[in-house]
């Protein structure tokens, strides 16, 4: 077991620098800065001065090595568009937003997700069951934006229960659109992994020996089918997490949260490649180090997995 | 016969008994046959095929051209003679999303195509010859497969527009004018390319890792069968009928990225009406005129919906070892 977390561990390194390496170079070919867009064109001496301050005019090679070292200092250098933060400062000022908003939204879809699943998987092939598969279907197809922008509408505009946009914290009702928005989609996700799953063990020895014994019909899906069926829902948590990253890009952007995905949605459109560059590697490294735990993980939920 | 364990459960015991003489059927017909009873599966199918025709004959079918202004008739409601209203150029929604059609429908086929000539020959290979041609598709898969999709695709797309936008030599050049011409959609091609036959090569190569072990593999590589033959006459045919399920649940997620680039505005172009666009706008109006958004949205999402049914339909109906049921 040790060693395998220190394998796994080992690996994450190398990972990152393969991410790392190729985002820096794409970027890096990648002609133009936020200065050729300006309405009135920068004279050529400001232009090179502006080059030799983010250090540009650097051979290509130095600017990666010298960006690498600062990097694992955890220096992600100077914006191009802000002008008193640095990618670091942004970085550290919007990813909590982010991740509290991603987990809320992992929260509602795990609390709707798995009990729609689970009583589609019980009531199977009855009419809950299609409203479930509907309600399923419709979170994994529709788009995030599509989500985000219907919800206004619906609950903003014209009920008026909530507000139309705006980030007051994770507490405050601000935070309701944006998390059912990106929260939909994983609990589609998991409410179609847990129904099929469920299914699966249930014609299963154990679950014929717990009827046997005389228990609930509730007890034998809480207590014994559940503890089976949950464990394919947790290999979907990349699948999720992806789903929540993506979701991001959209929702806060057009609800105007401050989080870092609508910082990586900005420094596309603003050409802000170190910032563009700053956020791919947190991306990297937040889905790497997810998909560590989830891997281990196993070995609590099913104990007949073992490491080597 | 021998495919009785796969097709056969459907077929209820007394169906059966009443037609002990019947013509055995083929796996195509039986899954025909299965897809004509999931409801749901043929509501979409119609939808498709009705898109389609919309998409061949927009010109036909909208009554107005989709860039044409009417400066005296914006932000109209649903009427008569805008039945889905204008927008705040006056241009009429219903036009707009019938040519948005052919955008979003071009993704779907190209994202096909790119399924069927990158996906599938590449998954083939690696399964077939394993190794080192094994070792270097899939590891290749797994590190795209790490990210989100989109965020590649974002970083992608945004290096080529910065590239087409000033294309140095004559292939950027022409590449560069296509992409201007087709308002930007050859941009999203590539990038959605670079990412959408990821899942389906994983596949192929899982089907072929344990099918080349078989004993037909065995029996035509006895009489003489070369590597080609038995890969396409023998691996490939085996291997349709998930490849048809993965690359019908690709495309609505294909269509629904194109529509996310475009809403960011890294896709297509306005004045061209890519149904991203339209909800993009749509957001920027939505407190004065929620049907703006509302029109658009509904049209996607109803889309994309109808691509999930048909693709469950035919998973369902095409490969019974998913099957659940």
């Amino acid at each position: 077991m040790t060693t395998y977390v220190l394998r796994r561990l080992l690996w994450v390194a190398p990972s990152l620098l393969i991410v790392f390496t190729l985002t820096f170079f794409v970027v890096h070919a990648t002609p133009g800065s936020p200065w050729d867009e300006s309405e009135k064109p920068l004279p050529e001496a400001v232009k090179q001065n502006l080059a030799r301050q983010y250090h540009l005019d650097d051979p290509l090679y130095k600017q990666y090595a010298d960006y690498l070292g600062n990097a694992l200092r955890g220096d992600l250098g100077p914006s191009y568009r802000s002008v008193e933060r640095s990618v670091s400062e942004i970085v550290t000022a919007t990813l909590p937003v982010s991740v509290q908003l991603g987990l809320a939204s992992i929260l509602f879809a795990l609390v709707i997700g798995i009990p729609l699943g689970a009583l589609a998987a019980v009531k199977h092939n009855t009419w809950i069951d299609y409203v479930a598969s509907l309600v399923t279907v419709i979170g994994i197809a529709t788009p995030p934006f599509v989500r985000v922008s219907l919800l206004i509408v619906v609950l903003s505009l014209a009920l008026g229960w909530l507000p139309t946009g705006g980030w007051e914290g994770i507490f405050d009702a601000r935070a309701i659109i944006p998390t059912l928005a990106i929260g939909l989609g994983p609990a589609a996700i998991f409410a179609r992994y847990t129904r099929s799953s469920l299914l699966e063990v249930h014609g299963q020895d154990f679950i014929r020996t717990a009827r046997a014994k005389g228990l609930s019909e509730l007890a034998i899906v809480v207590a014994h089918a559940m503890k089976n069926a949950l464990i394919p829902v947790v290999t979907v948590a990349g699948v999720t997490l992806a789903n929540v990253i993506t979701g991001a890009f959209f929702v806060e952007r057009i609800y105007g949260v401050p989080g870092i995905a609508r910082q990586f949605v900005d420094s596309v459109s603003g050409r802000d490649y170190p910032l563009l560059l700053g956020i791919v590697l947190v991306f990297a490294l937040l889905i790497m180090v997810v998909n560590l735990l989830v891997d281990l993980s196993y070995g609590f939920l099913d104990p007949r997995i073992r490491y080597r | 016969m021998t495919n009785a364990e796969g097709y056969a459960p459907f077929a209820s015991p007394k169906a059966v008994l009443a037609a002990p003489l019947r013509r055995p059927t083929g796996l195509w017909r039986d899954a025909w046959r299965r897809l004509a009873r999931n409801r749901a599966a043929v509501v979409s199918l119609v939808y498709i095929v009705v898109l389609v025709f919309v998409a061949l004959f927009a010109s036909a079918i909208a009554p107005y051209a989709f860039q044409a202004q009417d400066l005296e008739a914006t932000d109209l409601g649903p009427s008569a003679t805008h039945l889905f209203g204008t927008d705040n150029l006056g241009r009429d929604e219903l036009s707009r999303l019938v040519y948005g059609s052919r955008i979003s429908l071009a993704v779907a086929l190209v994202d096909v195509l790119i399924v069927l000539a990158v996906g599938v020959p590449l998954g083939l290979a690696a399964g077939f010859f394993g190794r080192w041609v094994d070792t270097l598709v899939m590891r290749t898969v797994d590190v795209l497969l790490a990210f989100p999709s989109l965020l590649l695709v974002i970083v992608v797309i945004t290096y080529l527009r910065a590239v087409l936008d000033q294309p140095e030599g004559p292939l950027l050049a022409v590449v560069g004018a296509l992409d201007g011409a087709t308002g930007g959609l050859l941009g999203v091609f590539i990038a959605l390319g670079l990412v959408s036959w990821l899942t389906v090569a994983r596949l192929v190569r899982g089907q072929v890792l344990s099918l080349k072990e078989k004993e037909f593999v065995e029996a035509a590589r006895m009489v003489g069968a070369t590597n080609r033959r038995i890969m396409t006459r023998h691996l490939l045919p085996n291997t349709l009928a998930p490849i048809i399920v993965a690359a019908t649940f690709g495309i609505p997620g294909a269509i629904a990225a194109e529509a996310g680039l475009s809403f960011l505005g890294l896709g297509v172009r306005p004045p061209f009406p890519s149904w991203g666009i339209l909800i993009a706008e749509g957001v920027r109006t939505m407190r004065a005129f929620p049907h703006e958004l509302v029109f658009p949205a509904s049209v996607l999402a109803i889309t994309l919906i109808c691509f999930n049914f048909l693709g469950d339909g035919l998973r369902d109906a095409l490969d019974p070892r998913l099957k659940l049921d």
